[in-house]
């Protein structure tokens, strides 16, 4: 299991992320302390702008941050001015993280069999046999196997999203406004589906939202402000 | 599961009047390619199978343009010199020489032949001679003449096609009126011959009121050094040495010319058909920046994107190229036709010679140089960083 003895699974200190755009520099992080903790359903809110997306981004290794700090699982991934290749970011991602959007990005041509299958096709955890079937199967889509992404609806959609995301079994799930393409019924559909692989898979669920009601799912929510995280 | 190859085609799929178009493109010149590689090697054998097929190494005619002569003596035609037949003698006994044959040829003007009219081409020649020239001479029907004066033809097998005549049937001599037997009609050989109608030497002269002769073939005994006897017939009279070598080295210089520039016309096609495919894998490439991005948040590699990429161009090449030659094979005929009407003379026999061996040579060009296309959009696809894919930037 990816978790330090006392169970942390990521650890971000002072973690600082600035962009440039021409000559003007936009602090999009300012110094953000956190950890979480491994079984950890943890849900960010905020304001556009307020470097929600950013710090998720960091902490699911999708880009490098300007300074600060971050260990995963007690190895330190982030530090000292260490920049990560793109090859060096993808080992770890594909050992650890699963990834789910607002948008989906379900390829139109594969069936929602396929689409859940893609990730095996570049790198395929040991023991991982069966799983595309079985997360289909749990998250109520097996009638819809052989259906293209074309011919369902949203929620299914997210739920396709979603298998993709297990099929290697991560550690930790990002879901970047997992609902924000969503109705409300469907949105609720998919926190409940959320709040199951929590509670029930004990999976670490690190989650984007602007959607209260989805965040009060989380048993943790830390609200962004101007770069900086509070949590109550 | 799925592989990386499924993904490619795939992908592939998505945009179908895109990728049908650059097929289509790759296809066209995958045809042009290989007809022209099959012409290049088909064009050049058939000279040579036409020329080896004359039986003879030299020939002696009367002076005059030694190429439009040679020309003239494979096509069968008509305004040539004459030479006295005495000179046969004053050949014939040289070391060098293994046989010698004389020949008239006559061209008359049959109004039935084709529409207008056209030209029949008779050879007058020796049946004690002629046949040990050509030794490849099979007869369907009947055989060669039975005595040096008879009123009797030999046909070719095109020449009996195209007049529907049998062993037995007569002809009528265009012009002269004179109804010759055909007593022999050839197998098809491939070459000029087959549009030939043979008559006896003496039959022919009395037809023509000519006592001489067109041409001599001369073959060479084996290991005789040719350059010498040619040479030495300068000597004779009025009379002009065509080298069969050099007339193939002529025609082939005349064809180069042609063949340079459709070559050139098929690097071009490659090229247009190569810039289609990076055109569209590049396309392909830009408008699923997300897509590669999010592949790459799965586990993909910059090198697992590369070669996905590559894939596509891989399948795209492969399927143009074996259906251009596939077309090439299917309109081999065709391409025959159409090259036979823009050449200044085209030998019998296939001209456009496509092999299997030929035909993979083309695909492997095709899939390299379609390969090298598809670096440019594979690498760039491979460099494509997840996070500003995903945000669109």
């Amino acid at each position: 299991m990816m978790t330090t003895e006392n169970g942390v699974s990521l650890a971000a200190r002072g973690l600082t992320r600035v962009y440039r755009r021409g000559i003007e520099e936009i602090q999009a992080l300012d110094g953000v302390t956190l950890q979480i903790r491994r079984g950890e359903f943890v849900a960010f809110m905020g304001p556009s702008g307020s470097g929600k997306t950013t710090l998720v981004n960091l902490l699911g290794c999708l880009d490098n941050p300007s300074s600060g700090e971050l260990d995963l699982a007690g190895r330190s991934i982030f530090g000292n001015g260490k920049i990560l290749g793109e090859r060096e970011l993808t080992r770890i991602r594909r050992e650890v993280f699963g990834y789910i959007f607002q948008n989906f990005y379900l390829i139109p041509t594969l069936t929602v069999r396929e689409n859940v299958a893609l990730p095996l096709a570049f790198y395929h955890k040991p023991g991982v046999e069966g799983e595309v079937e079985r997360l289909l199967g749990m998250l109520g889509m097996e009638h819809r196997m052989d259906h293209l992404p074309g011919q369902i609806s949203g929620g299914e959609m997210q739920r396709v999203a979603i298998a993709r995301a297990l099929v290697n079994r991560p550690e930790i799930l990002l879901a970047d406004e997992p609902t924000g393409n969503l109705d409300t019924k469907r949105s609720g559909e998919i926190g409940e589906v959320l709040q199951e692989l929590n509670k029930s898979a004990g999976l670490t669920i690190v989650m984007v939202t602007h959607n209260p009601g989805l965040a009060k799912l989380g048993g943790r929510l830390i609200e962004m402000r101007d770069g900086q995280a509070y949590e109550n | 599961m799925i592989s990386r190859f499924q993904i490619a085609y795939k992908n592939l799929l998505r945009k179908k009047a895109r990728t049908l178009l650059t097929l289509v493109g790759i296809m066209l010149s995958a045809w042009v390619l290989v007809s022209l590689l099959g012409f290049n090697r088909g064009y050049e054998s058939a000279l040579n199978r036409d020329i080896d097929n004359m039986g003879y190494q030299l020939m002696v005619m009367a002076k005059g343009c030694p190429y439009e002569a040679a020309t003239m003596m494979l096509q069968g035609g008509t305004g040539l010199r004459y030479i006295e037949q005495s000179m046969v003698d004053s050949i014939v006994n040289r070391p060098e020489v293994d046989k010698v044959t004389p020949i008239l040829m006559q061209a008359f003007f049959d109004p039935d032949k084709g529409d207008g009219g056209g030209i029949a081409g008779y050879f007058g020649v020796e049946a004690a001679t002629f046949p040990a020239m050509k030794p490849f001479f099979r007869f369907r029907q009947g055989g060669w003449f039975h005595d040096e004066q008879a009123l009797e033809a030999v046909m070719g097998f095109e020449a009996a096609e195209l007049e529907q005549r049998e062993v037995g049937d007569p002809i009528l001599v265009p012009e002269k009126n004179v109804q010759l037997k055909v007593v022999g009609i050839l197998e098809r050989t491939g070459t000029q011959d087959d549009g030939t109608i043979f008559v006896p030497l003496k039959t022919l002269q009395k037809i023509s009121a000519i006592d001489k002769i067109t041409t001599i073939g001369i073959k060479v005994k084996k290991d005789a050094d040719t350059t010498k006897l040619e040479t030495s017939l300068y000597q004779l009279p009025d009379v002009q040495v065509v080298s069969f070598t050099q007339v193939k080295q002529t025609i082939m210089k005349l064809v180069a010319t042609a063949r340079v520039m459709v070559l050139s016309i098929a690097i071009i096609a490659l090229l247009i058909a190569m810039v289609g495919v990076v055109n569209t894998i590049l396309m392909s490439v830009l408008e699923r920046l997300q897509e590669i991005g999010i592949l790459k948040t799965m586990g993909a590699m910059p090198s697992d994107i590369f070669f996905l990429v590559w894939t596509e161009t891989l399948i795209l090449c492969s399927c143009g190229g074996v259906a251009g030659i596939g077309l090439a094979f299917v309109f081999a005929r065709l391409s025959d036709i159409l090259v036979r009407r823009v050449l200044p003379y085209a030998p019998g026999g296939e001209l456009v010679a496509i092999d299997l061996k030929l035909a993979l040579l083309t695909l492997a060009v095709i899939v390299v140089v379609g390969l090298l296309s598809g670096i440019y959009p594979a690498w760039k696809a491979g460099r494509v960083r997840p996070l500003e894919s995903i945000r669109g930037e």
